[in-house]
């Protein structure tokens, strides 16, 4: 059967184009890959070549032919044996007219014979799922709290999850021989041997890559980023290979990793070893973020994330680090990934806020309750999945709402949870928001201007109060 | 500046002793690769297709010779340019094309296109869009055979434009340190886009890309899939034995532009000719079979006309299977 050449669309963008010249004539053979004809697109001129094999049997569309649709029939192959007499001319001759005429697009698409792209439909997204979240597991009573450092709550984490399962292991700067750059692998090398505790060369980009490729081979990496800051070398294989990759493959291959490390300003290290990234990860679908504040949430959620499916990025603080607080002992003590908790109830003003931000809203709390404001707290842990009913209902019992983040204010994570609450709870609002956070300004080195650059618990007292009008 | 094919250097120049069945089996793959992405630019042109699309006309030799090193558990991975990987690895190739029209029963459920797909099956872990970023991630397959204590290997291919992006050194620095089981495939196609190898690169032997790091490398005639089996088999041996890593620059030639939207203004179409008309993989596999009398004229056509229809089977599924469910939207990005 003779073959329609249809004319090609050559870009991603394109509609019509030139024909500008046909480089066989009529009765010439023609081998597939061979040039046939050149095409002006709004562009480039391109050169059309012939995926079938035969005679140039018949030129529909002569050269010198101006916006010519995509898929109209501008030739004919004929195949061997085939005459030209074969040739059906199934376009009526005004449609050649048409084309020669530079007829709308159109009116040419719905006559040419090239099968039928499905219109983009203009249907409803559908609806995003609703996030079901456990609540933290109950610790049976009599259970004895052991008070131990973050440090040390994040190690015996990733021990414990180590003892568990032999596809977890342990990868990052410093984190074997030098027991930890901030010491938070202490002892592990010790226990599980250089095989499963790795010195990494200084090549983030490179091992973070390398980790996401054998989480994608089914081991379960954790990646120490010797701090978050140093991971900006790291974040498009974050981003576009551990993050994507699961949607990207329908489903067929996940990636399940742990990238932590301390994240945001420890203290006097100035602009490009001080920023908090909660917001730019919690931006990226694929990903979970987690940001714990005490020892107790450290242990529950990094096990937690290191037997999550999905990549999580666990979002540590260097000055909290060394702050002791109780921590169950358990023989497995696991907490759910989303689920903010309600650390101080209250009734006058809600305030929420992760990680180091609590310090800060927790000492506010103890001046607001002196001067008759009753705060509740509301330590997120995770931000994202955000556990957005949490902070609702809160709001709907106290009508006040304050965020606390170091991170920068514009498209901070205080914005998010700002709109969360317009959304779910305007009408309960008795004031707009307000959003304590870093101050617009790359981290200043000197010790006065690095204060002010952050967030404060004066700052928080000053915004409750506001929020409250008092 | 057009660049001379290089010589590749003298001890990889061997070709492997191809048996009749061999040779049989990799010009059927090759020519179903050609085949293949034929057709993916005529549905390009007509519209079925979106977005990029970078065909792989002209490069088969690479994938089929080096397929046919691998065994079972062994790993491939490779940037945007991927189709004929996924044929090479056995991926059907009505998935394949059902992906590129972005409809239901594509390898990704039309979630990926076609600089993004993956079978777990067949060992084929992507189809990666960001140039170079595939070279960490097959270096920690790598690491995952090495940890497992397997001896697989994990068949890491980037071109020569991806060869200067600086993770592929990071990977080559932890692929030695830690003697990892990789062969680095450096598909040196003379083209990063639309600039040249000399016009990007200060050292354009790419095989020497990992002397600093003692990783040893062979240029190889990429267009005849002999040679490339032969060096394949020598690296693949390497890795196997706990050696480390191995580079392997292909010398090859993709036919087509960067993608379906460039003109290829860059070269003359002497070039593309010469190369053509000279250096097919496919056709000098043809030549040998009828010299070597494994088959005839006729037995030839038989498997033209099988592929032929194994493609336009697939293009007529690709072209007819739905779209995805708009319940599809949401689903995969959590597990």
């Amino acid at each position: 059967m003779p073959t329609e050449v249809l004319m090609p669309a050559l870009s991603p963008t394109m509609e019509k184009g030139n024909l500008a010249k046909w480089l066989k004539k009529e009765g010439d053979k023609i081998k597939s890959g061979d040039v046939i004809a050149e095409i002006e697109t709004d562009k480039a001129t391109m050169e059309v070549e012939a995926a079938d094999e035969g005679t140039l049997g018949k030129i529909l569309v002569p050269e010198g032919t101006a916006d010519v649709a995509v898929n109209t029939p501008i030739a004919v192959i004929l195949g061997e044996g085939e005459d030209k007499a074969a040739i059906k001319v199934t376009k009526p001759a005004q449609q050649r007219k048409a084309a020669e005429s530079a007829a709308p697009a159109k009116a040419e698409k719905s006559q040419a014979k090239a099968p039928e792209t499905p219109a983009p439909k203009a249907a409803k997204a559908p609806e995003a799922p609703a996030l079901q979240i456990a609540s933290d597991p109950d610790i049976p009573e009599g259970t004895e709290m052991v008070s131990m450092t973050m440090r040390e709550a994040l190690r015996d984490a990733m021990a414990e999850e180590m003892r568990r399962d032999k596809d977890v292991f342990v990868m990052g700067e410093e984190v074997a021989e030098y027991q930890g750059a901030y010491k938070v692998t202490q002892s592990l090398l010790q226990e599980f041997g250089a095989k499963r505790v790795i010195d990494t060369p200084i090549t983030e980009h490179g091992f973070a890559g390398l980790g996401i490729g054998a989480a994608l081979a089914g081991l379960k990496p954790v990646v120490e980023f010797m701090t978050f800051n140093f991971a900006m070398q790291a974040i498009d294989q974050v981003i576009n290979s551990a993050a994507k990759t699961l949607y990207m493959s329908g489903g067929q291959m996940g990636c399940q990793i742990v990238f932590r490390g301390p994240n945001g300003a420890a203290a006097r290290v100035a602009a490009q070893h001080s920023q908090d990234y909660s917001a730019w990860y919690s931006h990226v679908p694929g990903l979970k973020v987690i940001a714990p504040s005490t020892a107790a949430d450290a242990k529950g959620l990094l096990k937690a994330a290191i037997r999550d499916l999905n990549p999580v990025i666990f979002l540590e603080n260097e000055i909290l680090y060394g702050h002791s607080s109780p921590v169950p002992k358990l023989d497995d003590f696991v907490l759910p990934i989303g689920k903010a908790k309600i650390v101080r109830p209250g009734n006058d003003v809600t305030i929420v806020s992760w990680s180091m931000g609590m310090s800060y809203a927790l000492k506010a709390a103890d001046e607001l309750a002196g001067e008759g404001i009753d705060a509740e707290v509301i330590d997120l842990r995770t931000i994202k999945p955000m556990d957005t009913k949490t902070i609702v209902t809160s709001v709907q019992k106290t009508a006040r709402l304050v965020t606390v983040e170091e991170g920068w204010q514009q498209s901070g994570v205080g914005a998010e949870i700002a709109a969360r609450v317009m959304e779910n709870a305007f009408d309960y609002l008795d004031a707009p928001v307000a959003r304590v956070s870093g101050k617009d300004v790359p981290m200043p080195y000197a010790a006065n201007l690095e204060k002010l650059a952050l967030p404060s618990v004066a700052e928080i007292v000053e915004a409750a109060k506001a929020v409250c009008y008092r | 500046m057009a660049v001379a094919q290089k010589t590749p250097s003298a001890d990889t120049r061997s070709v492997a002793d191809f048996s009749k069945e061999q040779e049989l089996s990799a010009y059927r793959t090759m020519l179903t690769i050609r085949r293949f992405e034929e057709k993916a630019g005529q549905m390009y042109g007509m519209g079925l297709i979106g977005g990029f699309c970078h065909l792989y006309i002209g490069q088969e030799a690479v994938v089929v010779g080096m397929q046919m090193v691998l065994k079972e558990g062994d790993q491939v991975i490779t940037g945007y340019r991927d189709h004929g990987h996924m044929l090479a690895t056995g991926m059907e190739a009505k998935g394949v094309m059902a992906e590129l029209t972005g409809r239901a029963h594509g390898y990704s459920k039309g979630k990926g296109g076609s600089m993004h797909m993956f079978s777990v099956e067949k060992g084929f872990y992507g189809g990666h869009g960001i140039v170079g970023a595939q070279v960490p991630l097959g270096t920690g397959l790598a690491f995952a055979n090495r940890y497992r204590g397997n001896d697989n290997v994990s068949v890491t291919y980037f071109g020569d434009g991806a060869a200067n992006q600086g993770q592929v050194y990071e990977s080559f620095n932890m692929a030695e340190l830690w003697k990892l089981p990789v062969i680095y495939v450096i598909e040196n196609n003379r083209y990063a886009m639309g600039t040249s190898i000399s016009r990007s690169s200060a050292e354009v032997n790419l095989s020497r890309r990992g002397l600093s790091f003692n990783i040893p490398g062979d240029q190889v005639d990429g267009m005849d899939v002999r040679a490339v089996k032969a060096a394949g088999e020598k690296a693949a041996q390497w890795c196997r034995s706990g050696k480390g890593p191995y580079i392997l620059e292909m010398l090859t030639y993709r036919y087509r532009g960067h993608s379906m939207s460039d003109p290829a203004k860059y070269r003359t179409r002497e070039e593309v000719d010469e190369v053509r008309t000279h250096h097919d993989p496919i056709d000098m596999a043809r030549q040998r079979i009828l010299e070597k009398k494994f088959a005839s004229e006729d037995a030839l056509k038989k498997i033209d006309s099988e592929v032929r229809d194994v493609i336009n089977e697939a293009a007529e599924f690709a072209t007819h299977d739905p779209e995805p469910d708009v319940s599809q939207l949401y689903t995969d990005v959590y597990r």
